[in-house]
């Protein structure tokens, strides 16, 4: 018997040893590797030279554009995250409905999902052209001028924004697998008892959904601190540095100036922070998320 | 009993002309939004594709192509290498799918059925780092790669695959959870190694998580913008993406060539998207609840 769990042990190690490897090469190590990097001086052709904590002081002290990356990205976080929690469980609460055809409204609403990178940029481009774009030009017929969209400062990042919000089916279709999971006779004992729409929505539907919402917010908010390719292809951070995303910060740091020292410290503080975001979010779930089982024993 | 039967049978029948307003107004609201926000910008994009270039610029705006113009799909076609693009972008979703299919299904059933210790702190450690930002490791992985002489090749882009992803290995995992053990047992007690188990039992049984690491891979690989404009400098090895991004460069305002070959790029992904469709939306639904 011994000697069975022990090969079992021994199959189980080499079972995931692929991703225990990967782990440690594509993981593990180049955390402590960027970690150490930070304390660098690197223009990536000469050797790397020890510098202490200047890299991050020279950030926290002068570094305009590290507080304008900040901001910006901050700001979409804020905008963002709101909107797509309301509108992703809104759109999940009319696609939960039984309908004739609502399998096509879900497939329909899923598709911006499975579109993303330079294409669906380039879409949105030419979408919101200011002067060709098909939004202004329909605007223009209900007799609205339409924004500079990107091109506008005050317009760019909300923008950038909307273009997230075009894929909040994705996010409709977990919260709608939440739904689901809720038992249709909490809502008939419910109505029985005189409960109206509004009622059942805010003391059983949102109740029981809060373990999927929370699943859904630390999911977005990682995602969320990640916008990189819409910068790059549309804005290149403009104008006037309001879409000067914080990713995009990075790579240009990293890899057209090569300031690979001062990129690491700026990769670890944008960590740092996205990981005491993600912790604040997992504290404050006692508070908020309601877990059925609790009750049930 | 018979009253109370019969009063919640009275109280759910008086809703049922609300319940009929509720979906006219669900069905209303849901065309709308479809139209609008899914409808438009795709239909903004096949419209100007077909257009020539004076009716992309056109005063009163022009909405339907008039002549249809398929010319603009061999301009692109012939202006940039976008069928090699393709090609390009096609060869590394297909190894990265082969790559993370072994990687994720091994690993999965290694977390889902064997026994050995620290198996569960592992697996803890594979959780967390779902919740890693990628920025922190994005540049000595670069690093190493370019120190092993692989920056401008694929590799970067395809090794990876091969060690799994953190993800999918919690899909398999769960997945396989949810087989009875039975089955395994049976196998074993015929003889049957752990592999075989693995190779002849398990996995023939795996089909939609398969199906699911298969389309996301691809749509992941596809759409990967990032990846190749760090890895790839050859003209000639330019994914799709990378190309289109050319494509934006080159034509300046074309606004007509350009959607034809964003079009060109989508397709793929639409197509698969709706011969899959069932497996997706069920399977990542799936991982939501139980996460």
């Amino acid at each position: 018997m011994n000697r069975l769990r022990r090969r079992e042990a021994i199959e189980g190690y080499i079972g995931i040893s692929p991703w225990l490897a990967g782990f440690l090469v594509f993981t593990a190590g180049p955390l402590v590797a960027s970690f150490v990097l930070s304390f660098t001086d690197w223009q990536i052709t000469v050797a790397p030279r020890w510098v202490g904590l200047s890299n991050y002081v020279r950030i926290f002290a002068d570094d305009a554009e590290f507080y304008a990356a900040l901001k910006v990205t901050f700001t979409y976080v804020a905008m963002f995250l709101p909107l797509d929690l309301t509108m992703g469980i809104g759109l999940s609460l009319l696609l939960n409905q039984k309908i004739p055809g609502i399998k096509v409204f879900r497939t329909v609403f899923y598709l911006p999902v499975v579109l993303s990178g330079v294409s669906v940029s380039l879409m949105w481009m030419w979408v919101l052209n200011p002067d060709w774009g098909l939004a202004n030009t329909l605007l223009g017929s209900l007799g609205i001028q339409g924004p500079g969209w990107y091109w506008d400062p005050d317009w760019a990042l909300p923008s950038v924004v909307l273009m997230g919000l075009w894929r909040v089916g994705g996010s409709a279709i977990i919260y709608l697998a939440g739904l689901q999971n809720i038992s249709p006779q909490l809502y008939e004992a419910a109505t029985i008892d005189g409960a109206g729409i509004w009622t059942r929505l805010w003391n059983i539907t949102l109740p029981l959904l809060t373990p999927t919402i929370f699943f859904q917010l630390v999911m977005e908010l990682i995602d969320a601190f990640q916008v990189f390719t819409a910068v790059y292809v549309i804005t290149g951070g403009g104008p006037l540095h309001r879409t000067f995303f914080y990713m995009y910060y990075l790579y240009r740091t990293a890899f057209q100036d090569f300031d690979m020292g001062y990129a690491s410290a700026l990769a670890w503080i944008i960590g740092v922070i996205i990981m005491l975001f993600t912790a604040l979010v997992f504290k404050s779930s006692a508070l908020w998320v309601y877990y059925e089982s609790e009750v049930q024993g | 009993m018979a009253q109370s039967a019969y009063r919640r049978l009275y109280v759910l029948s008086s809703r049922t002309w609300r319940d009929r307003a509720v979906k006219g107004v669900t069905f209303a609201l849901l065309s709308l939004f479809a139209g609008i926000v899914v409808g438009v910008p795709v239909g903004w994009v096949v419209l100007t594709a077909f257009k020539e270039r004076l009716q992309i610029f056109a005063w009163p705006p022009v909405y339907w192509p008039n002549p249809i113009r398929w010319q603009n799909f061999a301009e692109v076609l012939q202006k940039i290498p976008f069928m090699r693009f393709a090609a390009n972008s096609l060869f590394l979703s297909v190894t990265n799918i082969i790559g993370r299919l072994f990687s994720c299904s091994i690993v999965g059933y290694s977390f889902a059925r064997l026994r050995f210790p620290g198996r569960n702190a592992l697996f803890m450690l594979l959780l967390s780092t779902l919740m890693l930002p990628g920025q922190v490791t994005l540049i000595p992985t670069f690093v190493v790669f370019q120190r092993l002489g692989w920056v401008g090749t694929y590799l970067p882009l395809i090794v990876p695959a091969f060690f799994g992803h953190a993800f999918f290995i919690f899909l398999m995992r769960q997945y396989i959870m949810t087989i009875p053990s039975d089955l395994d047992e049976a196998a074993r007690i015929d003889g049957a190694s752990t592999w075989s188990v693995f190779a002849r039992v398990i996995l023939p049984l795996c089909t939609p998580p398969m199906v699911l690491i298969t389309v996301l891979t691809f749509l992941g690989t596809w759409n990967d913008f990032m990846g190749p404009l760090l890895y790839l400098s050859e003209y000639d090895s330019y994914t799709i993406q990378l190309g289109l991004n050319m494509l934006r460069g080159r034509f300046n305002i074309q606004w007509n060539l350009i959607m034809a070959g964003s079009l060109m790029a989508m397709l793929p992904c639409v197509l698969i998207f709706f011969l899959t469709q069932k497996y997706l939306i069920g399977g990542i639904a799936g991982v939501g609840i139980k996460g």
